[in-house]
């Protein structure tokens, strides 16, 4: 029986309560869980909006914790925070979102082609995989076991995902998995990261690269560009599995993604990219519990996946305002605030999470790697740093691409601020870089990332005592730094050839303009004039090298060269 | 018997009642007649804690009579709502009659369905140069005025409210407004405005004054985005709806914060001040398979005009862009003085271009924004270093910002330019500068457009 409602948090005396688990609450049987026990009193975060909700309304315990649905139809859905697919939300409750509607995440009706591959007879221990489901063309859908024995029986053929496809030592496998929310999945071995996440996003993959199995925190202020970086990772990231967070945020950007994605191939295999994506939509309007949830709904999502041994990619955008919303029901809870009124286990919750993030060897056979890599937005207020959500973040995640007010302003996107931005993979990624890109790219990062700091401090000397009182070695970094920022860092999200570089082309593109800042000094050295050195004709190509065929970038290193040979050619000759 | 044993501030706390909800509307019955409108915001035990709308001035413990209604706050709809001014609580106040209610509806509303949104890429010319060029609207955007005190946002959302309409689209159009605590002027500069241009017929006022009791204010702006609902997607009808003041708004609601002894956020605003505006905002939209849309235009005066401030700061994280006033511009005379700078429309790119606008719309609002960006840094230059020390090129960018704010932001307030005129005056300006200047204009846009007339 309620006693208490406030806002989310309903205060009720429920016979065999335990912590954690699925409550119905009032009439209109809203879902709610248990977050506090108190002698005989359970707190309920409550789901759904919980207006009209009165003292002495039964709650009910359905005696176990709120799980997520795995199984077959899980690509391509769209699911609230607490995994309610959405479209069956359309279908009952109409344009809008009403209240106490009953719907399974997973469709019972539809049938999938199940394929062993194992056999009867076979031992079978926890994550070994029986056989798969072609999902849609780009997932092969691992059914895996989750309990040990022998296989009695298995097969092939069409099966609802509640159907019995194997029965192990006299216990039926179904394909549909139940797991807890909150109850993280293991990996069998972690694992050092090594292989980076391809992104294509050049600012990212060049200079701030991120691992596969890596963690990374994206703060900026409103505008910034947040969610157009996950929206451009969730598009082109080498992921097999795209698992993507709407939590608190806009509506029309969920629609964005559910009316683009059909549309975009994924440039490996040139199927629509909405074969590989699950997404979480918890949009600011809808209910605050939900959205707390939905980080975990996500991430059970995510690692069901990565133990399949796929490499799987999770983006929250913004986890900010899932902090709000541990804020907000600390707050009712009468919790003691810490920072800015966070609890004092916000820390911890964003360690937990972030910590789901690895790579590693897989439970079960045959043997497998899978990974798990997350991309946090954080919404700063007043885009200010020293918030406790970023700086929280910032002790587990290993790359910070901080998003710049000042740019976002100059219209500069990326808006990635190449100054204090950082990522710690560059080591672990470096052996596959060298392996699969160049042997060189090291040093050319490590010069251009020179170049702009150096850029930085002669900008604020220009400043102060302008352009023409600089050496024309410093007038020649700033014209190199430019190039760096306008041909290379600088990527539009919106042009169709632009949107995507190759990690060779990236490098291509770099190179050339390394590579002229080398011919340029040496010019310089020589006694060329800085100025005849910016009349050179191939200087003039390094621009459109972003829209153009990678191995165009050869062509124009040959005429760099040619060009500085001709003009340094006659200046000793006179 | 509920009894009132506390009042403070906005609130009061009941004993005794039975089988109260959360959320739930009360009448407060004075023994002068006067009945006020109060909702509960928590309710344990026999205990129920309710905000009292007009406020608890004149409230005592013993004779005022308390009615728990069953149901949350509602507001009764028909057509004829058209053509009505109501009260911040929804009571008719321009002297007709009451509505004959053909609906009640809960002022909360519901979240739309993520999946049911439509996105919003039509264009919306609103004659405004600096919106229509720049920072172009889109049925169903929620687009901010970030203004300062003393501003003329009032005299800019009026003119969109005027001129707003989609090309070569039919017209089913309405204004839904909302004022929260704004001055009388104010109000009667709005009522006035669109009883001359004979858009009062088709137009819906909510009214809450700044002399009207506060709390008030926190219903008023839920009132009309339920009204501008049912006009949009029960009668199919393009809904701009305007909501004016929101700072006023946010300060009402960290009053009732600061009374229930909440731990304040930032500068003592509640820390669900994003999930409350967002439960606002987020109701604009569009919806497939119907006709109708809402279109959300809140002004708000932003403190000190501080972006960071967090009413502003929660807003821009919200909606989908902002139109930033700018007061240098204003002390120039310039009007509307909006800076295009700071200003942004997410979504301008999917409403412009071939078949919306004009293929050279993106290209020529790119450019124009680069050159008086790079003409605002050499009038720096020029303080710091003198006229002297600037090359000609950078006084030919200097000529170009002068102009652009002299004839592309400046514009009468009853001066409705097509999205052709905008453009045409665009090329006007690109043509001070030289072709090599104008990096982001393709040769066959520059061909076709630059010399065109
Ligand atoms: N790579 C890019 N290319 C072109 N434009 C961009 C790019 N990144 C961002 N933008 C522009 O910046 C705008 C804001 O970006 P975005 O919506 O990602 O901001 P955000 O940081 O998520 O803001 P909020 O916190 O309010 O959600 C976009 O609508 C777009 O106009
Ligand atoms: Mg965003």
């Amino acid at each position: 029986m309620i006693k208490k409602v406030a806002g989310p948090l309903v205060v009720a005396e429920i016979e065999n309560a335990k912590m954690g688990d699925l409550v119905r609450v009032g009439e209109k049987k809203l879902i709610g869980e248990i977050i506090e026990l108190k002698g005989d009193y359970a707190s309920i975060q409550v789901y759904e909006e919980t207006a009209g909700l009165k003292v002495g309304d039964i709650v009910e315990t359905t005696g176990a914790p709120l799980m997520v649905e795995l199984g077959p139809g899980l690509i391509s859905s769209i699911f609230d925070g607490i995994e309610r697919p959405l479209e069956t939300l359309l279908k009952k409750s109409g344009d809008f979102i009403g209240r106490g509607i009953d719907v399974l995440p997973l469709s019972r009706e539809k049938s999938w082609e199940f394929i062993p591959t194992m056999k009867k007879s076979d031992k079978v221990l926890p994550g070994d995989i029986l056989g798969y489901v072609q999902e849609t063309p780009l997932v092969k859908h691992m059914i895996m076991s989750e309990i040990s024995g022998t296989l009695d029986d298995i097969k092939g053929g069409s099966f609802h995902i509640d159907g019995t496809i194997a029965i192990v030592s006299g216990k039926a496998v179904t394909m549909l998995k139940k797991w807890p929310v909150r109850k993280r999945r293991q990996l069998a071995e972690k694992a050092p990261v090594k292989v980076p996440l391809v992104t294509g996003q050049r600012i990212i993959d060049s200079l701030f690269p991120i691992a596969k199995g890596g963690a990374a925190c994206v703060p900026g202020p409103f505008g910034a560009g947040k969610t157009v970086i996950q929206h451009q990772l969730a598009k082109w990231a080498d992921a097999d599995i795209i698992i993507f967070i709407g939590c608190g945020e806009r509506g029309n950007e969920m629609t964005d993604v559910l009316l683009e994605f059909p549309h975009l191939k994924d440039p490996k295999s040139g199927r629509p990219l909405m074969e590989r994506t699950v997404l979480i939509a918890n949009t600011s309007n809808m209910p605050i519990a939900a959205r707390e949830a939905s980080v975990y709904t996500g991430a059970a999502i995510a690692e069901y996946f990565r133990d399949m041994g796929y490499n799987v990619a999770l983006m929250a955008d913004s986890t900010s305002r899932w902090a709000e919303a541990l804020r907000e029901m600390s707050g009712r809870l009468e919790e003691m605030p810490g920072e800015e009124g966070y609890p004092a286990y916000l820390g911890t919750r964003l360690a937990e999470f972030y910590e789901r993030a690895g790579f590693g060897k897989c439970m079960g056979k045959p043997e497998r790697e899978g990974s798990l890599t997350i991309i946090g937005s954080v919404s700063p207020p007043g885009g200010d740093l020293s918030e406790p959500v970023v700086q929280n973040t910032l002790r587990v995640t290993k790359v910070f691409w901080g998003l710049d007010y000042a740019l976002a302003h100059k219209r500069h996107f990326p808006a990635i601020n190449w100054i204090n931005s950082y990522s710690l993979y560059n080591e672990s990624v470096k052996e596959y870089l060298l392996a699969n890109v160049s042997k060189e790219l090291p040093k050319v990062r490590g010069i251009a990332l020179e170049i702009l700091s150096k850029e930085a401090e002669l900008e604020e000397i220009a400043r102060l005592v302008g352009v023409e009182s600089l050496s024309s070695l410093e007038q020649l970094i700033l014209f190199t730094a430019k190039s760096i920022r306008e041909d290379f860092l600088y990527q539009s999200a919106f042009d169709p050839v632009d949107q995507y570089s190759s990690l060779r082309k990236q490098f291509k593109i770099l190179n050339s303009i390394i590579l002229f800042y080398g011919q340029a000094k040496n010019a310089l050295s020589m006694g060329v004039e800085l100025s005849k050195i910016k009349e050179i004709e191939a200087i003039k190509k390094i621009p459109v090298l972003k829209f153009a065929d990678e191995n165009k970038a050869d062509a124009i290193e040959t005429e760099l060269i040619d060009q500085f040979h001709a003009l340094t050619g006659r200046v000793s000759h006179e | 018997m509920s009894k009132i044993r506390e009042i403070a501030g906005p609130l009061m706390m009941v004993d005794g009642v039975k089988g109260v909800g959360y959320d739930e509307l009360v009448e407060i019955i004075l023994n002068t007649g006067e009945v006020r409108q109060g909702k509960t915001l928590l309710v344990e035990d026999d205990k129920a804690l309710v905000q009292v709308f007009e406020g608890t001035v004149g409230l005592d413990s013993k004779t005022v009579k308390l009615k728990f209604k069953g149901r949350g706050l509602e507001l009764p709809v028909s057509e004829d709502i058209l053509g009505r001014i109501f009260s911040g609580l929804g009571k008719p106040i321009d002297g007709a009659p009451a509505i004959i209610p053909k609906k009640q509806i809960d002022i909360n509303g519901n979240p739309i369905n993520p999946v049911a949104r439509d996105y919003p890429d039509d264009f919306i010319q609103t004659g405004i140069s600096t919106i229509d060029g720049l920072n172009t609207l889109s049925r169903g955007q929620k687009l901010p005025i970030f203004s300062g005190s003393g501003l003329p946002h009032s005299h800019l959302a009026a003119q969109v409210a005027r001129q707003a309409k989609v090309l070569k689209k039919e017209q089913n159009f309405a204004v839904v407004f909302g004022a929260m605590g704004i001055t009388y002027e104010e109000a009667e500069f709005f009522i006035d405005n669109f009883k001359k241009t004979g858009a009062i017929e088709t137009s819906v006022l909510f009214i809450n004054l700044a002399t009207d009791p506060a709390i008030e204010r926190i219903a008023t702006p839920r009132m009309a985005l339920t009204a501008a609902e049912y006009l949009a997607f029960d009668l199919n009808m393009h809904v701009l709806t305007i909501l004016t003041d929101m700072t006023n708004y946010c300060e009402s609601l960290r009053e009732v914060s600061a009374a229930r002894k909440e731990v304040p956020g930032r500068r003592g605003y509640p820390g669900y001040l994003y999930t409350d505006l967002a439960s606002l905002y987020e109701r604009a939209g569009r919806i497939k398979g119907r006709s109708g849309s809402i279109t959300l235009i809140p002004i708000l005066t932003m403190p000190d005009d501080d972006k960071t401030h967090p009413i502003p700061d929660l807003t821009g994280y919200i909606t989908e862009g902002q139109i930033i006033l700018d007061r240098p511009l204003e002390r120039k005379g310039i009007y509307p003085p909006v800076d295009p700078l700071p200003s942004l429309s997410r979504l301008r790119d999917k409403a412009i271009g071939e078949g919306k606008t004009r293929e050279d719309h993106a290209s020529v609002a790119n450019q124009l924004f680069a050159a008086y960006a790079r003409g605002k840094e050499v009038r720096e230059l020029m303080v710091i270093f003198g006229e002297a020390a600037l090359s000609p090129l950078d006084k030919t960018y200097l000529k170009f910002a002068d102009e652009f704010e002299g004839k592309f932001i400046r514009q009468g307030e009853y001066e409705n330019r097509t999205i052709e005129e905008t453009l045409k005056i665009s090329w006007q300006l690109l043509n001070i500068l030289p072709r090599e200047e104008l990096k982001r204009i393709k040769d066959e846009i520059f061909n076709k457009y630059a010399k065109a007339d």
